[in-house]
């Protein structure tokens, strides 16, 4: 499942274990702005109530989820395509 | 004048600690007023009460301090508005709802339609003793079903299509049920342990997840004086046909099987679960 990395490039990453819920999902916003549409987002979050919602969230937002990945340390990361307004 | 008391409370005027005077029920229907009716309501309650309301716990309004030589003069300036009286004593009370899935992101049913149609149905039917229906649009169960005599709460019946499925994972995580699991390119449901809560199909990116509206009703619930929740006796099902066969069913027991003043729980219980449930069955396969 890391073929991703030949699938797309990662314009910024976003670290979102240190917030708890809904600053999670405020953070993750905030860090999707930063960005240029079609650009990818690496955000990491943590096992558990972030990474049951976060994707949904940012899916309601009207982003693009490419993949979820275990790292395997308790976080995950999230890839998300930023889309246009 | 010698006010008939039994009357009145069947027609939402509850009687209050001070004499001669009245907290009236209106009727609510799945938690919604309209403009129209909450300015009647403020109207009512500056001329005739003391000028608030009172919001009960199950979605109701009543309007305190009505006297009771003002009784006729309010119900017709409440008619009048578009506002009815609510009904108390051994009847089928205010069906409450939330929002459900025409407002919340969450929802997988809709669920004003739905407690308006179940209000036209029962609304102020007697019957053994009170009986209360509450509509939730999912399993977040913001309306706690399970307090309620009738329960109903959507559901989503939830199919996993491959061709749409790009395998990113998040669904695994979605399921607080522990019900997904990947594997060799496949994403595999347990069903034992699916509820239906169809944050699946809320999550999915490409929509891979494909979910159908679904009820899943309790029955026997209660939460004043004694406290029970109520019990799952079918599995979730599609259809609303359905649904009024096997409400009709659980009310036609209840009038049928209770001692006057028995609330629907006891009478099920006294009378055995299984009773019910072949009654609830019979009804669910089609046969009432
Ligand atoms: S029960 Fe579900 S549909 Fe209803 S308000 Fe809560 S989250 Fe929304
Ligand atoms: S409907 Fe809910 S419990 Fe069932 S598989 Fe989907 S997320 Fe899990
Ligand atoms: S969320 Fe959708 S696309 Fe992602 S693995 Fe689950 S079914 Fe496949």
């Amino acid at each position: 499942m890391e073929k991703h990395k030949a699938e797309f490039s990662i314009a910024a990453t976003e670290d979102i274990t240190d917030a708890v819920c809904p600053l999670t999902f405020v953070r993750a916003k905030a860090a999707l702005e930063e960005l240029e549409a079609g650009d990818v987002l690496a955000l990491r979050m943590n096992d558990g109530e972030p990474v049951q919602n976060v994707p949904r969230s940012v899916k309601e937002e009207g982003h693009k989820i490419l993949k979820l990945t275990d790292n395997a340390d308790g976080t995950y990361t999230l890839f998300v395509r930023k889309t246009g307004e | 004048m010698e006010a008939d008391y039994a009357a009145l409370k069947k027609g939402g005027f509850m009687r209050q600690v001070q004499k001669n005077r009245f907290s009236l029920r209106l009727k609510v229907v799945g938690g919604n007023l309209t403009a129209e009716q909450i300015e009647t309501v403020a109207r009512v309650s500056r001329a005739f009460g003391k000028g608030y309301v009172h919001l009960t716990s199950r979605q109701g309004v009543e309007i305190p301090f009505i006297r009771l030589e003002d009784v006729n003069a309010v119900q017709e300036a409440l008619r009048a508005g578009g506002v009815d009286t609510g009904v108390c004593g051994p009847r089928v009370r205010t069906v409450t709802a939330c929002q459900g899935a025409s407002v919340c992101p969450s929802g997988c049913i809709e669920t004003s339609e739905l407690a308006a149609e179940i209000s036209a149905r029962y609304y102020g039917r007697t019957l053994p003793h009170k009986f209360k229906f509450g509509v939730t649009g999912c399993q977040n169960n913001c309306l706690k079903a399970e307090e309620n005599d009738v329960g109903v709460k959507g559901a989503y019946i939830v199919r996993w299509c491959k061709e749409d499925c790009s395998l990113c994972g998040v669904c695994l995580k979605a399921c607080r049920e522990g019900a997904l699991s990947a594997a060799d390119g496949e994403i595999v449901i347990d069903t034992a342990r699916c509820n239906n809560c169809g944050r699946c199909v809320k999550s999915c990116p490409t929509d891979a997840w494909r979910g159908e509206s679904a009820y899943l009703l309790s029955f026997g619930g209660m939460f004043g004086n004694k406290i029970a929740r109520g019990r799952s006796v079918l599995p979730a099902f599609r259809d609303k046909d359905t649904l009024f066969r096997v409400t009709d069913a659980a009310l036609n027991f209840f009038d049928a099987h209770a001692n006057d003043g028995e609330r629907f729980r006891v009478a099920v219980e006294r009378g055995g679960w299984d009773s019910f449930e072949h009654a609830v069955q019979e009804a669910y396969n089609g046969k009432a």
